[in-house]
């Protein structure tokens, strides 16, 4: 279809695998086996089995009400924040643990920010008796504490990247030279649509449970399984990617994308990468990417540690391009005061990555019958410190 | 026309050594003369590295030593300077080797002819996909007579080395372990069994043996099997440590090479 990833790699002139050759073979195998593996029945049984039993699959599609006064349309939430683990990250780890096993591994390594995807790996890891290591930025293991141990009590052990900024990329960094020092017995689990050619097509293809499930739930609830809208916020872009995946070629759905503008777009602190980005290649993969003009990579900023990312997924990067999706922005203080905001209409208090996609709401005029979905990525208790520190409720 | 880097492996097929450093490190002038006593001290290829802010095949050293160059503010059009200052003098080989990012901003098209007017003989890529050379760049890169070189590691299938050789001009990097850069103490035999493989395949092209090589004796062994090797987070230690770099420099490439070149 239109917006599929093409043989090589690549949605539009992005994506690819841009990795030195001792990468090569780990990548080439997957590459060569995912579609095999995730297209049989028996993956597809176990897969479907655990987000059901697992991770509570169907996530619910909750009708907002007084969230669909404030704003004047019919609003949806997709509870992805009930999700096991407390994010939509987990639905991506159980297809990778799965596939994992199938090609024979025996250890996992894993990169986070926030520690959501970290924790997500530690979990299926415990599940299925695997080793893991997960890489995190000494800065992150820092604001992240809880999730750290988290991670510690599910029995991952959690390596300090001390590279760079010390954040997620770095984090990604140490991964993928862990990955290059151990290329036979490890499967390394990336979290987000991004890296080489095939981890953002395979990510999307486990994260598209989300879309899914929408539309059914949809043609249930409206009779239609067509929304006029969907909104997620995009950090490497695994939820937006999950979410938009069954309505990429429903070209009357819009599409919106929210990034993270922290301080304001221009202030220099922000992970707006759309805005500030231009095309280059990291982790893999040709992208957008916040650089110099030098090309070096700038370390982006926002108050959530899951979209502070200095790029977005080579198919997010392709959507943007050919305009299929808006991308639109949200800084701090609005994210922050849409996530009170929700605690207080609705009763949910959001992953303050998610709260970036409830910001967006402001920036659009509906109609009144216009059906919004938004993807509700993750739940708020690993940020309540960020609440805490923020402190305007 | 004539390269460097052919020339000097169409008249030397052992122990060759190429020494890799970082662009701009540890002080950002330091490029230049450096490559100027490696070549008094008898090194055979100069190769340098453009720094850059994620080198992700990269040991600590190495890393390092990226960064600090980035600190001093080292860039592409800099390199490109510094490395017409050292062709005023120098006439061993010289190979950049740089992430894709850094050059693919630069605009590889101009990146490829600027180098090759400055006087470099060719260039290492590591993350630039051979799909994307063989069918964007090879015909540029051989109207300027740039030679190209490609990794291999233990992992690499004979089916893809070869697919690598053929085109490859200039010499093989192959890539002495499963691992990131940085000296280690020796070989293990599995290490010694692929070089043997290696030597075996015949391959069209000469190939140097890098990672891990940090003395004379994995110098030297490495050299058995191949046309010689390439150090690198050696001599960044080295240069970390070093207070007269001309002596320490010449030292470094005598011990290596266990024979004597005047400084
Ligand atoms: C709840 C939540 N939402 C969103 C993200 C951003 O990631 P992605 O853009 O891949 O969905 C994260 C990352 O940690 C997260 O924890």
């Amino acid at each position: 279809m239109k917006y599929d990833v093409d043989e090589r790699g690549y949605y539009g002139k992005f994506g690819g695998a841009y990795i030195p050759e001792m990468l090569y073979p780990n990548v080439e195998e997957l590459r060569s086996r995912y579609l095999e593996i995730i297209g049989k029945e028996d993956f597809k049984e176990e897969f479907h089995d655990l987000l059901k039993n697992y991770v509570g699959r169907p996530t619910p599609l909750y009708l907002a009400k007084r969230l669909s006064e404030r704003y004047g349309a019919t609003i949806y939430l997709k509870r992805e924040d009930l999700c096991h683990t407390g994010a939509h990250k987990v639905n991506n780890t159980i297809g990778q643990i799965l596939l994992a096993k199938r090609l024979g591994k025996q250890k996992i390594i894993a990169e986070t920010g926030a520690g959501q995807h970290g924790v997500a790996t530690a979990t299926v890891c415990a599940l299925m008796g695997m080793e893991c290591i997960v890489y995190m930025g000494k800065v992150d293991m820092e604001r992240q504490r809880p999730n750290v141990e988290r991670m510690r009590i599910l029995g991952t052990k959690v390596v300090p990247a001390l590279s760079g900024s010390m954040t997620l990329k770095d984090a990604t960094n140490e991964a993928m030279r862990h990955w290059i020092n151990n290329p036979t017995d490890t499967h390394y689990i990336i979290g987000s649509v991004v890296g080489p050619h095939p981890y953002p097509d395979m990510v999307a293809r486990f994260q598209s449970v989300i879309s899914e499930e929408i539309r059914k739930q949809l043609q249930d609830e409206i009779g239609n399984p067509y929304p006029d809208y969907v909104f997620a916020c995009v950090g490497g872009g695994s939820n937006a990617a999950g979410a938009f995946y069954h309505f990429l070629n429903e070209e009357h759905v819009n599409l919106v994308a929210v990034e993270a503008a922290g301080k304001g777009v221009d202030s220099g602190e922000s992970a707006a990468t759309t805005a500030l980005g231009k095309p280059g290649v990291l982790h893999g993969s040709k992208t957008l990417l916040m650089q110099t003009t030098d090309g070096q990579v700038i370390e982006p900023y926002s108050i959530s540690a899951g979209l502070d990312y200095p790029g977005i997924g080579p198919m997010h990067a392709h959507l943007f391009d050919v305009g299929r999706v808006q991308f639109v922005s949200a800084t701090d203080d609005e994210a922050m005061n849409a996530g009170v905001e929700l605690s207080r209409l609705e009763g949910i208090i959001p992953a303050i990555e998610s709260a970036h996609a409830i910001a967006a709401l402001s920036q659009y005029q509906f109609e009144k019958d216009d059906v919004v979905v938004i993807n509700l990525s993750g739940r708020g208790d690993k940020d309540l410190e960020t609440y805490i520190r923020w402190g305007k409720y | 026309m004539k390269n460097r880097i052919t020339d000097l492996f169409s008249t030397h097929s052992k122990n060759i050594l190429s020494v890799f450093y970082t662009a701009g490190f540890p002080q950002l002038e330091d490029t230049v003369r450096i490559a100027q006593y490696l070549e008094k001290a008898g090194a055979d290829i100069i190769e340098i590295g453009i720094p850059f802010s994620d080198p992700v095949a990269d040991g600590p050293t190495i890393q390092a030593s990226n960064k600090v160059a980035l600190d001093h503010g080292m860039n592409v059009p800099l390199l490109i300077q510094q490395v017409k200052e050292i062709r005023k003098t120098v006439t061993i080989p010289i190979v950049l080797m740089g992430y894709l990012n850094p050059v693919m901003q630069y605009g590889v098209e101009k990146f490829a002819k600027d180098v090759a007017a400055a006087g470099v003989d060719g260039l290492i890529l590591p993350d630039m996909p051979v799909y994307e050379f063989e069918e964007t760049y090879h015909d540029l890169f051989a109207s300027l007579n740039l030679c190209k070189t490609f990794l291999i590691s233990p992992t690499t299938s004979e089916e893809r080395i070869r697919r690598i050789d053929g085109i490859t001009n200039g010499f093989i990097y192959a890539v002495s372990a499963s691992s990131t850069t940085g000296a280690k103490g020796g070989f293990a035999d599995e290490q010694l069994a692929y070089f043997e493989r290696l030597k075996n395949l015949k391959l069209k092209n000469p190939f140097l043996i890098g990672f891990g090589i940090s003395n004379q004796e994995t110098f030297s062994i490495a050299s058995q099997y191949s046309s010689g090797a390439i150090v690198g987070s050696a001599f960044i230690n080295v240069l970390q440590n070093s207070t007269d770099f001309e002596t320490d420099i010449f030292n470094f490439v005598k011990a290596l090479k266990g024979k004597t070149s005047q400084p």
